[in-house]
Parts: C-alpha cells; sequence; structure tokens
C-alpha cells in the first residue's frame, strides 16, 4: 500500500495537480479580453508588467497594502497559515528524504522542531480562521460548507502528519491516512477554489495591469492597491 | 405579459417612445409591468456565455470569502455594517446566483439584482485595493448591470437616460441647435465684460478642443461661459465641436453598453474631424471615465487612448497655472479652512491625484487646505456615484449613502468643498439640502475667475 502510495500513484497525483494547475494559468491568460476587460494589455506592456509586479509584491508583503496594514490580526493570522502551508511540505526533512531517493536530489531541510512548529502554526491558525469565519457576521454571511470543506481538506495532511510524527496511535495507520490526505488535498488544487495558489498571481497580474495602464500607470501614479 | 409597453428588453430609440416613458410620472407604470416582464433565461445564459471570460469568472470562482472588503466600502459602513452590504455578497448573491444557475432565474430574483446593482454598488472600484485577489466588485457590478438592462430590469431614469444618448447623443435633450446657440449665447453675453471672447464652433486644427456635460447647456449655461472666459484668458487656441460635444454615459451607468460605443464614438469622430492638438473635458468625473478611460475599449481601439490626446479639465488648468497662462492674485486667494473632494473617476480610475492638488497649492493660501481621511485614490464616493443620484425609487438609499461625505467633511472642520466632477458637486449639494450642515461647494472654474489677476484691459469692469 506505502508503495502504491507513494510510489506510481504519487507520480499521477503530481502529474495531475501540478499539470492541472497549468492549465488554469494557460486558460486564465488565454482568456483574457482586451476589450471585455478594458485592458490593453499589449500596447502598454512595460506600464503593464510594472503594475502587475507592483500589484503581486505589494500583497506579498504582510504590510505592502494598506489591507493588510488595516487588518494586522487577520493579516497575522493569513500569512502564518500560507507560510506553515507551503513550506513545511516543502523543506520538511522526511519528504527530501523520498525526494533524494526518487529523483537523486533534494531541496534544504529544516529541522524537526522547526517544521513542528510550523505545522502547529497552519492547526492553530486554521481554527483562528474558522473561528473568525463563525464569530464575525461580516465573514459569516460569505461561509458557505464548501469553505470549511477545503479548510478541513488543508489542515488534514497536517494533523495526520503531527500525529504521525509523535507517533500516538498506530504509526502505520496514521502514515498512510498522512500521505492520503495530502494526495486529496494536491488533487484538489486544480479543480477547487485552491486553485487561487496560482491564480491569486494570475488575479493579481492582470488587475495591477489594470491600473499599471489605464487606472493610473500611465499618469505616473503609483497606488498601493 | 412577456414585454410591456414601457419596461421591455428593447431598447429606447425613437423621440415618441423617449416623450412616453418620460411622461410616465416617477415610472409608476414603468415599475407596475417590471413586475410581469418575463426573463428570457436562454438569452441570459447565452449572454453569460460569451462575455464572461477568464477574469470575471475566476473572480467568482476564487473569492476567498474572507470578507476583507467589507469595511472598504462606504455602503457597509453608513448602513450599520449589516452583512448584506459586503461587497463580497452583494455580488456573490446576484452575478454569482445567476451563473451558478446557468440564467435560470426569475423576475423576482432579477429585481432584486436590480436593487443590489443600482442601490448597493456605486461602481466606485474601492473594494478592489482591499481583496488580497485583486476581485474588483465594482467592475463586476458595471458587468451585471449590463446583463440587467439586457433584459430590461433597469430602474425607470437610466433607461430614459440611455434613451437620450441613443436619440440625442447627450444626456439631455439638447439638440446640436440647441448646443450651437448656447454657445452663440453665451459667448454673446460674456463678450460683454470680456472683450474679444468667443466661442469658435467646429474651428479645426486648435490647440484643445472642448467637451462636456449636456447639463451644462441645458441647466448650467454659466459653466460653459467659465470655460470660456478662462480658455480666453489663457490665450488659448480653443473649439468645441457642434456634433460629439456630449461626453458624458447615462448608458454606462445603465449598463447599455451598444449605445456607450456609439456615443463614443460620436465624439472620437468630432477629434478626427476637427485634428485638435488635444481634447479638454469639463469637471465631470464620469464622462471621463466614460470618454478616456473606458471609452477607447467600447469603440475598439487597439491602444486603449483616444484618437488625440485627451485630458481632464484639472489637468488642463493646473497645466495653465503652472505655465502663467492663469495667474492668481495672491491677495485673493482662499483664506478660509478648504477641502478637495476626490472623484472616483479620475482619481481611483486614473491616478489624477496631485493634479488637483497642484492646482491647491495656487489658489489656497498656504495653511488653509484640509485633506479629507481618507482621500486620494482611498477616499470614498460622494454618495451618489453610478447613477445612484439620478434613480428617484432609491432616494432614501442614496440619502443614507451621503452621511458618509457627511461625516468626512465635517470632521476636516471646512465649511467650502472643491468639487471638480458633477456627480460630486450634485451630492454634495443635495446633502447640505437633506442635513444641513452649513458648507458651501463649488466647481474650480468660478472659483478660479474669482481669484485671476486679469492683465489690463482684457476685462471690462461694469
Amino acid at each position: 500500500m506505502y508503495e502504491l502510495l507513494t510510489g506510481p500513484l504519487l507520480w499521477l497525483v503530481f502529474a495531475i495537480s501540478f499539470g492541472g494547475l497549468l492549465v488554469r494559468v494557460v486558460l486564465y491568460f488565454k482568456g483574457l479580453s482586451q476589450q471585455l476587460d478594458r485592458v490593453a494589455y499589449k500596447a502598454h506592456l512595460s506600464y503593464g508588467l510594472k503594475g502587475a509586479f507592483n500589484s503581486i509584491i505589494s500583497w506579498l508583503n504582510p504590510v505592502g497594502a494598506r489591507a493588510w496594514r488595516k487588518k494586522p490580526g487577520y493579516t497575522f493570522i493569513f500569512f502564518a497559515f500560507h507560510i506553515g502551508l507551503l513550506a513545511t511540505p516543502i523543506f520538511l526533512a522526511a519528504h527530501n528524504i523520498m525526494l533524494q531517493e526518487n529523483l537523486g536530489f533534494s531541496l534544504p531541510q529544516m529541522p524537526a522542531f522547526f517544521a513542528d512548529l510550523l505545522s502547529w502554526t497552519v492547526i492553530v491558525a486554521c481554527v483562528a480562521i474558522i473561528l473568525r469565519r463563525i464569530a464575525l457576521p461580516e465573514v459569516r454571511i460569505l461561509t458557505t460548507a464548501y469553505d470549511y470543506l477545503l479548510l478541513v481538506i488543508t489542515v488534514a495532511p497536517f494533523v495526520t502528519g503531527l500525529i504521525a510524527r509523535y507517533q500516538m496511535g498506530d504509526y502505520q495507520f496514521w502514515l498512510l491516512a498522512h500521505i492520503i490526505t495530502g494526495e486529496i488535498w494536491l488533487l484538489c488544487l486544480p479543480f477547487t477554489k485552491l486553485s487561487h495558489c496560482v491564480l491569486f498571481f494570475c488575479s493579481r497580474a492582470q488587475l495591477g495591469m489594470d491600473y499599471g495602464i489605464k487606472r493610473g500607470g500611465l499618469k505616473g501614479s503609483t497606488f498601493s492597491w | 405579459m412577456p414585454q410591456g409597453e414601457l419596461c421591455n428588453r428593447k431598447p429606447i430609440v425613437t423621440d415618441e417612445q423617449l416623450k412616453l416613458t418620460l411622461s410616465d410620472k416617477s415610472g409608476k407604470k414603468y415599475y407596475a409591468e417590471m413586475l410581469e416582464l418575463d426573463v428570457d433565461t436562454n438569452a441570459l445564459w447565452a449572454t453569460i456565455q460569451k462575455t464572461m471570460k477568464a477574469r470575471l469568472k475566476t473572480w467568482l470562482e476564487i473569492c476567498a470569502h474572507c470578507g476583507m472588503c467589507a469595511d472598504s466600502c462606504f455602503l457597509y459602513q453608513v448602513n450599520d455594517c449589516v452583512p448584506e452590504q459586503v461587497p463580497s455578497y452583494k455580488i456573490q448573491s446576484t452575478l454569482g446566483h445567476i451563473v451558478k444557475k446557468k440564467g435560470n432565474v426569475d423576475n423576482e430574483f432579477m429585481r432584486h439584482c436590480m436593487k443590489v446593482a443600482w442601490s448597493q454598488c456605486t461602481c466606485c472600484n474601492r473594494c478592489g485595493m482591499y481583496c488580497p485577489h485583486g476581485i474588483d466588485m465594482g467592475v463586476m457590478f458595471s458587468y451585471l448591470r449590463g446583463l440587467l438592462y439586457s433584459q430590461g430590469f433597469v430602474p425607470w431614469e437610466l433607461k430614459i437616460g440611455s434613451g437620450m444618448h441613443r436619440v440625442y447623443r447627450a444626456q439631455m435633450d439638447v439638440t446640436t441647435e440647441d448646443w450651437v446657440e448656447t454657445c452663440e449665447w453665451m459667448a454673446e453675453e460674456t463678450e460683454e465684460e470680456w472683450p474679444g471672447l468667443t466661442i469658435p464652433v467646429d474651428k479645426q486644427d486648435a490647440e484643445i478642443m472642448y467637451t462636456c456635460n449636456a447639463r451644462e447647456p441645458k441647466h448650467y449655461p454659466e459653466d460653459l461661459a467659465e470655460a470660456a472666459v478662462l480658455f480666453h484668458v489663457a490665450g488659448t487656441n480653443w473649439t468645441v465641436p457642434s456634433e460629439g460635444w456630449e461626453q458624458t454615459s447615462l448608458s454606462m451607468f445603465a449598463g447599455d453598453w451598444e449605445c456607450c460605443k456609439d456615443n463614443v464614438n460620436h465624439v472620437y469622430d468630432a477629434i478626427e474631424r476637427l485634428n485638435p492638438a488635444r481634447v479638454t473635458g469639463t469637471e465631470c468625473g464620469h464622462a471621463h471615465r466614460a470618454t478616456v478611460i473606458e471609452g477607447p475599449y467600447w469603440a475598439g481601439r487597439e491602444d486603449g487612448l483616444p484618437p488625440k490626446p485627451y485630458i481632464h479639465y484639472v489637468e488642463w488648468l493646473a497645466e495653465a497655472l503652472r505655465e502663467g497662462k492663469l495667474k492668481i492674485d495672491p491677495a485673493k486667494r482662499i483664506k478660509e479652512p478648504v477641502t478637495l473632494q476626490d472623484s472616483c473617476n479620475y482619481v481611483r480610475n486614473q491616478g489624477l491625484k496631485d493634479v488637483t492638488r497642484e492646482i491647491i497649492s495656487y489658489i489656497v493660501e498656504p495653511g488653509y487646505f484640509v485633506e479629507m481621511a481618507p482621500n486620494k485614490e482611498h477616499n470614498y464616493c460622494c454618495g451618489g456615484g453610478g447613477g445612484f443620484n439620478g434613480i428617484g425609487m432609491y432616494r432614501e438609499q442614496r440619502n443614507v449613502a451621503l452621511r458618509k461625505k457627511m461625516d468626512q467633511i465635517l470632521d476636516t472642520g471646512c465649511k467650502l468643498v472643491i468639487a471638480p466632477c458633477h456627480n460630486c458637486w450634485d451630492a454634495i449639494r443635495d446633502l447640505e439640502e437633506e442635513y444641513e450642515i452649513g458648507i458651501r461647494w463649488s466647481f474650480l472654474k468660478p472659483l478660479i475667475i474669482g481669484m485671476l489677476d486679469i492683465p489690463e484691459g482684457m476685462r471690462v469692469e461694469w
């Protein structure tokens, strides 16, 4: 079972997930329409790219956009959640050992203590996000069961991973559960709202181009949009 | 009843239909017919499939439901933060629902969408600056308005407004003859005080071609006279076109995109015909957005630009002051606390935030200018944008919307507000009428004329 899940099936999952995300990006850009979007993407490409870059950088920086600065509490939770979510699987020692065995190379590895801390951060931040969804009327009205389902899918590999790591209960069972939930998460990326992992960049770039070209860029104005 | 006599899916294209719709006081019959109007769900879905491209589809799909947009919306703020006013909720529960249902929605739902689209969003685009995913709900509401218009679910005044543009190519029934006569009349009247002043119509190769808002010749012809005075004093070789002089677009507020294209092409034709070096429009925000910022796309212009450089009035004015073509008498500068209303349509939509402040630096005694908070691209809509000002059925909601601007103005402690935008000017006038906070408001033109340092002999004193 373990061999299957970490062997051919994993490759299939990777292919579907990353291939799917690539398709989403390609479709996004192919689906842009100068006239319908009202942005002359090609005619002012340098202004557009500058705006796109500005927009992405401003929002990847927790103090770069006014919206982040106005909501420091949520911003902290948001960044903690996303940093843990991305950094842990990529730099985890165990994952890199697998990578080394299969592909003959590995990425820098983070100390186990740090990986534990980041995993806990993801879980705690996820709980905070759920509580926020329940507590604030302006978020509650937007929240659907789908939003909770996606949070569960996202955090499940971390919960199962930590249980396996602390060897609570049946290690083999939790290890398999970790791999399966991780693969489910990967499979969901291109087909659900989780596609924002790439479409965030597309959307931000697009709005950045809009501002960089007609909404101020050509007039020399730089907004912190 | 599939389609009413007044409320239907057909745009107003004849004078008779226009007069008939206008004669229906407050749209009583129009709205009664709307209750029975069928939704052509097939056409609705076909339009969505044809026009809803990657950007809007993605925006609807990836909205994280995080609520970060809530506070950004002044309508959410002034309506006691009711969750129904959260921008994301407003668009997801209207456009999002129509898309989810593949256009299969009923009359009642379309009327609900109309209410949200025209009384809960002014398309000020502020929320777009506060969404981590870069989702601009203002853009999506413009799109929704287009869908609603195509199905006949549009407020009575805006159906008439876009009909006016279709029939008269102006937001009011100002014909070419009316317009040219107004120019002649204003030139004659003004020349008595300003010898040599003219309002040249259809002059070829001028430095500046001037376009305006049809409300000016219709109701405030003195605005045209003031523009003429400033061009005259600045020694500008200018002209107005006899056709294509109207740069507003109520059709943009109505979501009548076909009409938008026709109107903006009319202005561009005038530019091509008269070949001015540059064009400038009046102190109006939405007119500038329609003709200069969005218009080129309606007209299908590849570079997204009008045929000639087309600047906003504040840009022309700042330039004339900067270059000394207009001189301000220092003794006449404003010496009382004064604040400035940033128009969403040329500040957030074209970045013209510093140029207005440059004008302020020439006309206000240092120390007297007070900024609103927040300001510049973060400023709030006047409360009457996107057509909100003119829709009788949503007057109550509009009056609530004015409170944000009222609070902002009260916080500055100023009694004078400079509003270089027709819509903002109207909204601020209305807020004074409604709430009586004791303020005055002004366009730039009359203020500047009042403080000009005029070369001797240029003006006849009576």
